[in-house]
């Protein structure tokens, strides 16, 4: 395996009125060509700041990522993002979003005919060859949440970063639009980082998950590789030992060794608030009586 | 009391009834749309006829709709008889010149132009054409000036207290300065434009600059970060964010602000042309007060109803362009 991205030493403050917090605080991680990492952690743990770091749209304070042998210290379409809420520019169709990357990326390098080719065959990888004139505002949130995949691959990125691409969208839409990438990595072979706090989702896609731990100051607490043979499927995975090995894996990191204490609080106050809803319903259905 | 209950159940029940037939939901929808607005008419014409006949004025009973139809009418009248006698003087004109040219071949003919008093449609047309024009500089001047503000944050920073200070400031008051300085900084022999058309035309753009300068500027510092990360990552040229990005982005905000700076374009150039003596819709109003005759107040009346139909049709047809051109169409469509 080669060296192909590379974090070192990865901190980053940022200033507040009350001083400086510390987000992130010592993260290395090395990531191989073609490999699909996870990042999974609390909300609030850093995941996005790592991601965002990569992308060059944040600069880490201290240390730094080497990206082929190169640093990385600003944003660029060789590290396309693929933005949780899409980011699709709501005056341009699906076809026009994805051309607005493509012309950018490979001006003078592609014929006209050839770039039209280049984003029609982007919008087929996604499935969107039907729906590709239409507005962000006409199509489905996991269509659009496709459009943004089919722009991020369109410019050929060396590492594909993904900020919980799927988080937005229904369980079921999730599923399929997860199907729909596990394909497309089959033929692409893309290094991809993806943030997630969805188990499942990790467990299903990746070739490691990596574990954070609670900020502030999160850093990379466990790293888990995954040894699933692909194609997966996870009607299949559902009933495997190894699959659901993986699963306690995570699931016991994050709510047993880095358990939000704030969260039980939360969940006392929920469970409160659920008690009381039950003593007032029968009240309520004696009411209606 | 009982009857009247009795009668209003019966119509509750048959509309019921006739709401899931396509007929009764028809006359339901026609009620709403053409009726109401209708009936509101009606109601303010009878409050108007009744009301109008209360008020004496110096001038006469204050106009009621009838008056103010017979003035409407009369307007029209003057307006075609004028242009009558606005072509027959030309016939005239052409006809001595033609004898003179036949006895004397070396005679160059002179035109003389019509110097007949402009009529009303004369001076809607006069307001029509000013209004339109100091909007289209205040649009001019304020759009690129918004974007540049709202890309720059200490650029912004220094405007502000500058733009916060003159929006306030009323028509009147700039109109004398205005004035004076058209008067002193447009010396030519042969003008292409009337002083007093320059005049009203800068107040105009002055007063209605304003808000499309701010709408603009907030529009275009309002763009979501997620478009301005997928403009980093692309790595847009400076140029191409702006077309690209911040533009079609701030168009909606764009059209609100341009589309509050026409309405105020509208009201300020009323009252600069009155208080000027303008050629215009003003001066006809206040021409009429001073004439003072029995009709006066009625043709005020009748220019009063214009200027608001004529207002309201500017606002329709920027909204028509705005619905055009916007990309999004959620924007406010009142």
């Amino acid at each position: 395996m080669t060296k192909h991205l590379e974090l070192t030493g990865v901190s980053i403050e940022f200033p507040t009125p009350k001083g400086s917090f510390k987000a992130l605080d010592n993260v290395n991680l090395k990531i191989a060509r073609g490999e699909f990492v996870s990042l999974i952690g609390h909300s609030g743990c850093g995941k996005s700041t790592v991601l965002n770091i990569v992308a060059g749209l944040y600069q880490s304070t201290t240390g730094g990522v080497v990206l082929d042998g190169k640093e990385v210290n600003e944003p660029g379409p060789e590290r396309a993002v693929v933005f949780q809420n899409h980011s699709l520019l709501p005056w341009l169709t699906a076809y026009e979003n994805v051309e607005l990357a493509v012309k950018q990326v490979f001006k003078g390098k592609k014929s006209k005919a050839e770039m039209k080719a280049w984003i029609e065959h982007n919008l087929e990888l996604v499935h969107m060859t039907h729906a590709m004139h239409k507005r962000p505002d006409e199509i489905s949130g996991g269509m659009k949440q496709r459009v943004g995949i089919a722009r991020a691959l369109a410019m050929e990125p060396k590492v594909l970063l993904m900020d919980e691409p799927f988080g937005a969208l229904d369980a079921l839409t999730r599923a399929h639009l997860q199907d729909s990438l596990m394909e497309i990595q089959k033929d692409l072979n893309n290094t991809v980082i993806m943030i997630t706090h969805d188990v499942d989702e990790a467990v299903l896609l990746s070739d490691r998950i990596v574990m954070m731990t609670n900020g502030p100051a999160a850093t990379v607490g466990e790293i888990l590789d995954i040894e699933l043979e692909r194609p997966r499927n996870r009607i299949q995975l559902a009933d495997d030992a190894q699959y659901n090995h993986y699963r306690h894996e995570v699931l016991s990191f994050l709510y047993e060794k880095q358990r939000k204490v704030e969260d039980i609080g939360q969940h006392r106050s929920q469970k409160a608030a659920a008690d009381k809803a039950q003593e007032t319903a029968p009240a309520k259905k004696q009411a209606q009586a | 009391m009982t009857s009247i209950r009795m009668t209003l159940a019966g119509v509750s029940s048959i509309a019921g009834v006739k709401s899931n037939d396509t007929l009764g939901s028809w006359f339901k929808r026609m009620l709403g749309t053409l009726g109401l607005p209708l009936l509101g008419l009606a109601v303010f014409l009878f409050i108007w006829q009744a009301g109008a006949k209360q008020i004496d004025t110096s001038l006469g009973q204050f106009p009621g709709p009838t008056q103010v139809y017979e003035q409407m009418s009369s307007l029209y009248a003057e307006h075609i008889s004028e242009r009558e006698r606005e072509a027959d003087f030309y016939q005239r004109q052409e006809a001595r010149n033609a004898e003179r040219v036949a006895k004397d071949p070396s005679y160059v003919p002179k035109i003389r132009e019509y110097t007949g008093k402009p009529t009303f449609f004369d001076q809607i047309g006069t307001s029509l054409v000013t209004v339109l024009a100091g909007f289209a500089i205040a649009a001019i001047i304020a759009i690129p000036l918004g974007i540049c503000i709202g890309l720059n944050a200490s650029l912004y920073a220094a405007l502000n207290p500058i733009i916060q200070l003159f929006k306030p400031v009323s028509p009147l008051a700039w109109l004398p300065l205005v004035t004076m300085v058209v008067s002193a900084a447009y010396v030519t022999d042969d003008p292409m434009f009337a002083k007093s058309f320059l005049t009203s035309l800068f107040t105009v753009a002055l007063c209605c600059l304003w808000p499309t300068l701010i709408n603009t500027a907030v529009g275009v510092s309002a763009v979501s970060q997620d478009l301005q990360n997928v403009s980093k990552v692309l790595r847009l040229s400076w140029m191409t964010h702006v077309v690209k990005i911040v533009l079609p982005s701030s168009v909606p905000m764009i059209f609100t602000g341009l589309r509050l700076s026409l309405g105020i374009a509208w009201m300020v150039l009323i009252a600069a042309e009155m208080l000027a003596q303008n050629p215009g819709l003003g001066k006809f109003v206040w021409d009429e007060f001073q004439n003072g005759s029995s009709d006066s107040l009625g043709r005020i009346m009748v220019a009063v109803l214009v200027i608001g139909l004529i207002g309201f049709l500017l606002d329709r047809i920027m909204l028509l362009l705005q619905r055009r051109v916007s990309w999004d169409k959620n924007a406010i469509t009142r």
